[in-house]
């Protein structure tokens, strides 16, 4: 297992889309790193014959008909958006 | 009965009164508001009341219903349509629900009314509500302490006579750890019993919605309105949905209970370990037999929880992105400078903490070592629990290793906060149903704090757990005791 040395707090963050200062990376780095020195105690598991389980439930591929149903409109959709104009919600531009 | 005293009564007597029109769904409306207006200043349990909406359903009530005319209050983390779902953070604030959860609906089919949401950890993640973004909930037993968490508003409504009952959730004990710490009985059904569709998910393989109630009967009784299929949750299941109040009243003769030894360790506090001694003695004189078993793997629980739950979390909250809903921080320069600064504005730390463990965990190079071991060691726990229930009815446990601690005292370590969950996390991993119900009290500080029992059951076994948990229940007084705050509020 990798060990809590391998956590680079900073680059983690920007892959979760998430910016913290330098107090708050410094902080998380070493509460998270306490936490990857803890779960290093699954090592000591055997898991050589175990499956892996996504969920405690023996239920899987849960199909149903594909058709339209009543939802919310576009009004009900668009009620708790920060910004909208014409139906649409409104972000910082994307493409230049 | 004057209507100052209403609020004290359990779902089943309020039923009764009603029923009988003794008193009216809507003076039980403004009887609990009087209540709320004169405790929750102190506790802070709720974070929004709907008392107009609630008064106009109480004008309407079929008391016919199974649940018709109570009023019940509803973790603000499950939606309400038309009122507000902050889940505890500043990211949803101003958000109204636009539609029910399928509970709610369940709920509303039986009778009962929603009529205000409870404060909570943010996103359920905690085992304080100290991680709340919008305020403090202070245990009724003790106000110096925490009333447990996640659900920790809904426990503290229903200890406090502020609520008949109340919806929690619970992912690794959110709604048993706070029943335990503030005295008051919560059920978590077997995983996908209750469907979760309108439940704001946090890890959506561990997630399930329960009852918190003063009363074994109770529990059960919101139980029969919320449990069943629901096309909407693709792993809620397809089974028979027992009368679950039904097996209330049998005795204990023929039921084997088995005693975790791993449940009874060392760092439990001794007035715990007492209380759940003399609990397991007293199911013995009720006809239990006691059996000695163990679950090998149970000190991996809290470990294997830890990087499910965040791996899950940093997937369901990837979408609080400042777009659909919620906060928005402002100026943003591009879109991933509008992401970056609205997730870091809008969640606390706690959350940040959860979402950056998980993206870790499920990240190119650590995937295996960390996500896939810990879905291995997931199976072998949900595998101890298993064998156990070919030998036993149900098992029995402390809920909790320590009653209510202090507001701060583990706020400033995560990973001691995250040990408080120590005996409820397996649970959930598992899959299986649990309960948590008084048990007794302990003497801190000049203060009585409850303690909390767990009775622990097969998948889809709830009518046992109940049966057994309701014969414990009425051979005890512990559920009829009150916190001093309620004898001390105003009687007219």
């Amino acid at each position: 297992m990798a060990g809590a040395a391998d956590l680079d707090v900073a680059y983690v963050a920007r892959l979760a889309r998430i910016n913290l200062s330098k107090e708050e990376a410094k902080a998380f780095q070493k509460q998270l790193g306490d936490v990857l020195n803890y779960v290093e105690k699954l090592r000591q598991a055997d898991v050589s014959h175990v499956e892996a389980a996504a969920h405690a439930l023996p239920i899987f591929n849960v199909f149903r008909e594909d058709e339209p149903r009543d939802w919310f409109t576009a009004e009900e959709a668009l009620s708790n958006a920060p910004r909208k104009t014409n139906d649409l919600f409104i972000v910082p531009k994307v493409v230049e | 009965m004057t209507e100052k005293d209403l609020p004290a009564l359990s779902i089943a007597d309020l039923q009764s009164l009603l029923r009988r029109k003794e008193v009216s769904a809507r003076e039980v409306i403004n009887a609990l508001q009087e209540r709320i207006e004169a405790v929750d200043g102190e506790i802070g349990a709720y974070l929004s009341l709907d008392v107009d909406t609630a008064i106009k359903e109480a004008e309407e009530a079929d008391l016919d219903l199974p649940l018709g005319g109570v009023p019940l209050a509803i973790k603000d983390i499950i939606n309400v349509m038309d009122q507000p779902c902050t889940c505890g953070s500043k990211i949803l604030q101003g958000y109204r629900a636009t539609y029910d959860a399928a509970v709610i609906r369940r709920l509303r089919a039986a009778g009962a009314i929603p009529f205000g949401k409870t404060n909570l950890d943010e996103f359920a993640m905690g085992s304080s509500t100290e991680n709340s973004a919008v305020k403090v909930t202070r245990n009724p037993w003790d106000l110096s302490r925490v009333p447990g968490g996640s659900s920790g508003g809904s426990a503290a409504a229903v200890a406090a006579d502020a609520a008949f009952g109340a919806l929690g959730s619970d992912t690794g004990g959110s709604i048993r750890q706070p029943a335990a710490l503030s005295g008051v009985v919560g059920f978590k059904p077997t995983y996908g019993r209750v469907s979760r569709f309108g439940l704001v998910a946090f890890a959506s393989s561990l997630d399930q919605i329960g009852p918190l109630t003063k009363t074994v009967r109770d529990a059960a009784l919101i139980m029969n309105a919320i449990a069943g299929h629901d096309p909407q949750d693709s792993t809620s299941l397809n089974e028979r949905v027992p009368d679950y109040a039904a097996k209330l009243g049998k005795d204990l003769r023929g039921i084997r209970l088995g005693v975790p030894k791993e449940y009874m360790i060392e760092r439990t506090d001794s007035q715990v370990k007492a209380a759940i001694n003399t609990a397991v003695k007293q199911m013995n004189s009720l006809g239990a037999e006691i059996v000695d078993v163990s679950l090998s793997h149970t000190d991996y629980a809290v470990a294997v929880y830890y990087i499910l739950a965040t791996a899950e979390a940093s997937a369901n909250l990837a979408r609080f992105d400042g777009v659909r809903y919620g906060y928005r921080a402002e100026n943003a320069r591009d879109m991933l400078d509008l992401y970056g600064r609205t997730r870091e504005e809008g969640f606390g730390a706690e959350v940040k903490r959860r979402i950056i463990l998980g993206t870790y965990v499920l990240s190119s190079g650590y995937y295996d070592a960390y996500y896939l071991r810990a879905q291995k060691v997931r199976e072998l726990i949900r595998q101890d629990f298993a064998k156990v229930f070919d030998k036993v009815d149900a098992l029995i446990s402390p809920t909790s290793p320590v009653p209510a601690f202090k507001l701060g005292e583990r706020a400033a370590d995560p990973l001691q906060m995250y040990l408080a969950d120590i005996f409820t996390i397996a649970a959930n991993l598992a899959g299986i149903c649990g309960i948590s119900l008084p048990c007794g009290f302990a003497d801190m500080e000049g203060h009585r704090l409850p303690i909390g029992l767990q009775l622990l059951g097969k998948p889809l076994d709830e009518a046992r757990i109940f049966q057994i948990a309701h014969a414990y229940e009425q051979s005890t007084d512990w559920h009829k005791a009150r916190p001093p705050i309620v004898n001390a509020a105003p009687k007219a």
